[in-house]
């Protein structure tokens, strides 16, 4: 019973790594869109760009990394 | 323990995604002591050949005009180096050998953990946890010694009102100290994560009438996977440089 | 998480194929740590006493390569541009001397056609004196034959006609009507 629950508990968790998807579209794209309007710009702010994916992605892969720890360590 | 589900699986399904991280001693017994010879050596002295196969034996030529493998060696050292340069600034150009190493380690070990059969050590938060462990150690003396008890402005926002501050303070004190949790378990997290799902994906083949789709989805998870063994590596420097950054010129 | 878990899960990990987490396994954390760091070590030793001052060097060395084939370069344009610029002095002293000599020799031609043209007038001029001076001798003989011929004849009309001419009377006669 317990487990089941772990498990039940770990398919909640994995919502985060959608949500951590929504948060990464919007980096992206508010990124392109940015850009578009301003090309000469662009290329001075891809290294920002990476950053704000990879701290997007982190909490994301937070909830992902509660999800394993439900699933195989609880 | 949920295990007991996996192996009570009925069918020929059965899930074993997290089999490949497992840590196991080369020359027989069970027992993994300090100085054990694991897979874990093997894969990392793999990475250390690759690195000093690119670097020391790809340059060995010194041409004006390059090959291959020495073009590669200068794209990744000037990859780096302008990484360093732009983001910490020009006086972080003495810790560029140091930031080499970390990436170059993390870009191999990443690249060979994509092979089939292979073990991914940065896959390990032992490996990723001492790697930003050992950034957030050298950030922070690097800090305090370089502008001394200044170090403590990077806290203190001062273009905020004076009633927040405190609170500010506090924010960026908990903020600076998650830090390497952040970093370690960002890197960790990714490649445990890519390769975690294409071992479900490889288990899902086992039922043929859903196998191409399974093959179709390991290929493009593969794809992924080859784009961000890079880009982690790549974010895992290039957050190095800028809490580099932050130590060398704290000012807000 | 509890620690009894980290011990169950290490057991586990020990006995059985794979439950769990292998990263959550606590009990070879040393293990990789341990070679971890050796791997480190031995690439910043690597990089930082080998590859990066080798590459460094290379890349000054292709550096300074181009910056001396600009510099070259930039020196072979100066020569071009020089060379274009003697050349379109040559140009135009060689056009100047051209025309120097075309008027020279214009000049030439027109002293020589002045002097033939002069010598032929004075030729012309002496002729046509000449000739006046013939025509002037041949009228005047012309005149004269004219007279003494009137004057014959007169004579002989006079003659003719029974009459005794006077020679004299005649010859003023006969000039009174040549001047009329």
């Amino acid at each position: 019973m317990e487990g089941q629950l772990a498990h039940i508990g770990a398919g909640l968790a994995a919502i985060g790594s959608g949500a951590a998807a929504i948060g990464v579209g919007n980096v992206a794209g508010n990124y392109l869109a940015g850009a578009l309007r301003n090309p000469s710009a662009a290329a001075s702010q891809t290294a920002t760009l990476f950053i704000g994916i990879a701290f997007a992605e982190a909490l994301g892969i937070f909830s992902f990394l509660v999800a394993l720890l439900l699933m195989f360590a609880v | 323990m949920a295990s007991e589900a996996h192996g009570a699986e009925e069918g020929g399904l059965v899930f074993h995604p997290m089999d490949q991280f497992i840590v196991k001693p080369l020359f027989g017994g069970d027992a993994i002591g300090m100085f054990t010879i694991t897979n874990v050596t093997l894969w990392m002295a793999l990475a250390v050949v690759a690195v000093v196969a690119l670097m020391v034996f790809g340059t060995s030529s010194r041409k004006i005009v390059p090959g291959r493998g020495q073009s590669i060696a200068e794209l990744a050292y000037g990859f780096v180096y302008k990484m360093v340069e732009d983001v910490a600034g020009k006086d972080a150009v003495k810790f560029f050998p140091y930031i080499m190493t970390l990436f170059m380690f993390i870009v191999f070990a990443n690249f060979l953990g994509l092979l089939p059969m292979s073990f991914t050590t940065t896959s390990h938060f032992a490996v990723t946890v001492v790697l930003a462990l050992l950034v957030f150690l050298t950030v922070t003396i690097v800090g305090f010694v370089k502008n001394g008890l200044g170090f403590l402005g990077l806290f203190w926002v001062s273009s905020a009102p004076l009633a927040l501050r405190p609170i500010l303070a506090i924010i960026e004190l908990i903020s600076y100290f998650v830090r390497p949790v952040s970093h370690s378990i960002r890197l960790a997290g990714n490649v445990m994560a890519g390769h975690a799902v294409i071992k479900v994906f490889a288990g899902f083949a086992a039922i043929a009438v859903v196998s191409p789709v399974s093959v179709v989805a390991i290929t493009a998870m593969y794809g992924l996977e080859v784009l961000v063994a890079f880009i982690q590596a790549y974010v895992f420097t290039i957050l190095t440089c800028v809490y580099l950054k932050d130590a060398l010129h704290p000012s807000h | 998480m509890a620690t009894d878990t980290h011990a169950a899960a290490g057991h586990a990990a020990e006995a059985a194929s794979a439950p769990g987490m292998p990263q959550l396994d606590f009990s070879n954390w040393g293990n990789q740590i341990f070679w971890l760091l050796v791997t480190l070590v031995v690439i910043y030793f690597v990089l930082s006493r080998i590859a990066l001052p080798r590459i460094a060097a290379v890349l000054a060395e292709r550096q300074g390569t181009i910056t001396n084939d600009i510099a070259a370069a930039e020196e072979l344009k100066a020569k071009a541009a020089e060379a274009e610029e003697a050349y379109n002095k040559a140009l135009v002293d060689a056009r100047a001397e051209a025309q120097r000599i075309v008027a020279e020799a214009k000049a030439e031609i027109q002293a020589d056609l002045d002097a033939a043209t002069a010598k032929a007038d004075a030729e012309i001029a002496a002729k046509a004196a000449e000739s006046e001076k013939a025509i002037a001798e041949i009228r005047a003989g012309a005149i004269d034959s004219i007279r003494e011929v009137a004057a014959d004849t007169a004579k002989e009309i006079v003659s003719a006609l029974g009459g005794k001419a006077d020679a004299k009377a005649v010859e003023a006669a006969v000039d009174t009507r040549m001047k009329g």
